[in-house]
């Protein structure tokens, strides 16, 4: 269809440059922040949104953080995060932000310039092919070579990064077309026929999986980041309520389910409970929702299918199912929807007694376990403690955001979220370097809430730049820096599994972390004494206005328990020695 | 097991790496992948020769789904289906040769379709297979070069592929 025929857009319809159309299109899509870092490529677009006034940019310190801080918005928010980066090294160093995007699903637009058009191709400066370098890590991308292309483009930018399973659309902008002029006429929606996910799920499939459901005897609920991404919470506590089962949610699905309330057995996977993992392996009716039974949540997928049991799986991506796990009910569609339909059969249900007492016995057995028990010390300060008390300051309702690696597995432990969108962390790519970023990101979508970033020594290190863009934009956040001089998680393997030979795993030379965040304008804190760490925490979070710096000097030794070591079955985990006890002690 | 893949997408620059990417990426195997424009501009076909279990040739045909510009995937060996390629094959037409190559083309159904001093070029369509059994009839110190374009398929009957 020819758009001028539409009197609506006719009468916005104004001749302006790719820039300023570019500018407009992200005002259309009511962004309010792009986060970026301005370049040869892009400084048309800088210059024309020097002159606007609809979205506010946010000058990071380094691309890559530029999309982390995106990234994290929309996990926040659920809104599209938009980056706005420079060709060349801009756009290198945005891909690794790109791909943890990518692996665990979160709607971006990362916009970037590129060479004129004429140049492209001919090693001009500052070019490499973004579009080519990106393809394995985005849902897709574009090279917009004519201005008229531009809006459209954006608008189906932004329509692919949403819809479907989720994930970030790369718009690379040559700088000539920048600057050459058309008319801006913004679609107003999208056709694409190769592209059209499917919303609501196929209701016989719903029936059944109601049925048997109903007819089970030891039932689980698995929820993944896709149940957080597809706003299904509230439909999901209405349904695991009708029927009293037991939920788990994965490290990306934390707060899907409410972490305090007694149907909640805890994480599961690699440093999953004992009580989610033995129910997960021992179950007979397992329904699965949003969530792709990685190798990091089953184990070893042969010893988990060793165990006969009937899988329900409700998903918005067909290709999530059955990919490394036989499916017995694929239901394909959007969470939300699907699990309002169930939840609506049920009600209609005459017979909706489960009986479920004696999995339930079973259950709180293997809770008796107590498998996240660690001994406490009053001379050396626990990073399981930490997250505990930070747990109590914040009244767990903070939004806590996490580097990679032990000290990430204890704030997913240990930090019990009521709430979706308030765990945010890099559980696909597992980037270090994401944690300061994601709690900026954090900062900007709720700019009252209290947010924390619980980092190590090591990955804190790979963004600390961030600490100036933090100062610049005076954002309250609050660094739980538990600092064990080691790179822990890697520690814990070579003392595991390589005699403890540790190699390159220990962190010399580290800064003064509370002079560093002083000399930003922060304040900066350092607690060796278990004593003192609660009221240090009341302390930061008192000062609503102020960046905290908080440097836990935390026991080198500590490892993460439970532990299913590579290649062991679900059922297979090391315990902590306190906890290990207890079970042996009941055998 | 084999399987010959059909599948239509918007005939925009970089389609095809999307898909040669996704078979890399993913350790999928190709044997054969040929792709050109339809009779519709907007729209190219590609044929896909791959091998892989059941469970693989499953997630091959969801991942090519997945990618935006596929608009359609067949699977082929779903249902009865035609599949031709061509081959050109230079051969030695010298001595004995000389009629050896002419008798077997004639027996394979195919054209001799250039004559050179000392060699035939000839012209061979048919499956996958015909065309292996040409190269394995003939003599293979007489094969000077070949080249083969890879599987094309369609479906047979009502089978149609088509937006
Ligand atoms: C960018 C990147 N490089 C390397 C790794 C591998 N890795 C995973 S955890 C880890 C150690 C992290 O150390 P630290 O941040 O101090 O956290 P800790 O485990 O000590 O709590 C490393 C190196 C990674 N995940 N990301
Ligand atoms: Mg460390």
């Amino acid at each position: 269809m020819d758009s001028s025929a539409h009197s609506a857009t006719d009468s916005h319809t104004k001749s302006m440059t790719g820039a300023d159309i570019v500018i407009n299109c992200l005002n259309e899509e009511k962004v309010k922040f792009v986060f970026g870092y301005p370049g040869g490529a892009v400084l048309h677009i800088y210059d024309a949104l020097y002159k606007q006034n609809g979205f506010k940019h946010i000058l990071v310190r380094h691309e890559q953080a530029a999309v982390h801080a995106a990234d994290a918005y929309s996990r926040a928010t659920g809104d599209v995060g938009v980056a706005l980066v420079t060709s060349g090294p801009g756009a290198t160093n945005a891909v690794t932000g790109i791909a943890t995007a990518y692996m665990d699903s979160i709607p971006l637009v990362v916009i970037s310039g590129q060479v004129p058009v004429p140049a492209i191709g001919m090693d001009a400066f500052q070019e490499v092919d973004m579009v080519g370098i990106t393809r394995p890590c985005v849902k897709h991308n574009f090279l917009v070579k004519h201005v008229k292309d531009i809006a459209p483009t954006i608008k189906k930018a932004f329509f692919i990064a949403k819809t479907g399973r989720p994930g970030p659309v790369v718009v690379d902008i040559p700088k000539d077309i920048t600057a050459h002029i058309a008319d801006f006429i913004y679609p107003k929606t999208v056709e694409m026929r190769s592209y059209s996910p499917i919303l609501k799920g196929h209701s016989g499939q719903i029936k059944k999986a109601v049925k048997l459901l109903l007819g089970a005897k030891r039932p689980m609920i698995y929820t993944g980041g896709g149940l957080v991404l597809g706003n299904g919470s509230a439909e999901l506590v209405r349904l695991a309520k009708a029927l009293n089962f037991p939920v788990t949610n994965t490290l990306m699905g934390l707060g899907g389910y409410p972490a305090t309330d007694k149907q909640f057995v805890g994480m599961l996977g690699m440093h999953g409970s004992y009580e989610a993992n033995m129910a997960m392996q021992h179950c007979d009716v397992l329904l699965a929702v949003g969530a792709r039974f990685d190798d990091r949540v089953i184990g070893n997928p042969k010893h988990f299918s060793g165990q006969k049991r009937t899988i329900i799986h409700i998903d918005v991506d067909p290709s999530s199912i059955s990919k490394r796990v036989k499916v017995d009910v694929p239901i394909v569609g959007d969470v939300q929807s699907v699990l309002a339909d169930m939840v609506e059969i049920l009600a209609q249900e005459e017979n909706k007694t489960t009986d479920t007492a004696d999995w339930w016995d079973q259950i709180n057995e293997w809770r008796g376990v107590q498998s996240l028990d660690y001994t406490y010390s009053d001379t050396v300060i626990k990073p399981q403690y930490v997250v505990q008390k930070l747990w109590e300051v914040t009244n767990g309702e903070a939004y806590v955001t996490s580097d990679v690696g032990q000290h990430q597995m204890w704030a997913a432990q240990y930090y019990k979220f009521d709430k979706p969108r308030r765990w945010i962390n890099s559980g696909g790519l597992g980037t270090m370097g994401v944690g300061l970023p994601y709690a900026m990101g954090c900062q900007f979508a709720d700019k009252h809430a209290q947010v924390a970033c619980i980092t190590g020594e090591g990955s804190i290190q790979m963004n600390i730049q961030e600490l100036s863009t933090c100062a610049q934009y005076g954002l309250p956040i609050k660094v739980i820096l538990l600092n064990n001089r080691y790179l822990g998680m890697v520690r814990q393997w070579q003392e595991f599994f390589y005699e403890n030979r540790y190699s390159e795993s220990y962190m010399d030379s580290l800064p003064d972390f509370v002079k560093l965040a002083e000399s930003y304008g922060h304040i900066g804190m350092q607690i060796t004494n278990p004593a003192d760490v609660e009221g240090a925490l009341k302390e930061a979070f008192a000062r609503k206005d102020k960046f905290v710096f908080m440097d836990f000097l935390t026991d080198q030794a500590e490892n993460v328990f439970p532990m299913v070591e590579n290649g062991k079955g679900l059922s297979e985990m090391v315990l902590s020695p306190l906890s290990g006890s207890r079970l042996k002690g009941e055998q | 097991m084999r399987h010959i893949i059909s599948l239509l997408m918007e005939n925009e620059a970089g389609a095809l790496s999307r898909v040669a990417g996704l078979f890399s990426a993913r350790g999928y195997n190709i044997e054969s992948l040929t792709v050109a424009v339809t009779e519709d501009p907007t729209l190219s076909r590609m044929t896909i020769v791959t091998t892989g279990s059941d469970d693989v040739i499953e997630q091959i045909i969801k991942q090519l789904n997945k990618l935006i510009d596929v608009v359609k995937v067949l699977d082929l060996n779903d249902g009865k289906h035609i599949e031709r390629e061509l081959m050109l094959v230079k051969v030695k037409a010298t001595g004995v040769y000389k009629d050896e190559m002419k008798r077997m083309c004639d027996i394979f159904r195919g054209r001799i379709i250039d004559v050179a001093d000392n060699s035939y070029t000839i012209e061979l369509t048919g499956s996958c297979s015909k065309l292996d059994a040409f190269i394995e009839a003939i003599d293979r110190s007489a094969i000077l070069e070949t080249v083969r374009t890879g599987a094309s398929g369609i479906g047979r009957g009502d089978r149609i592929l088509k937006v």
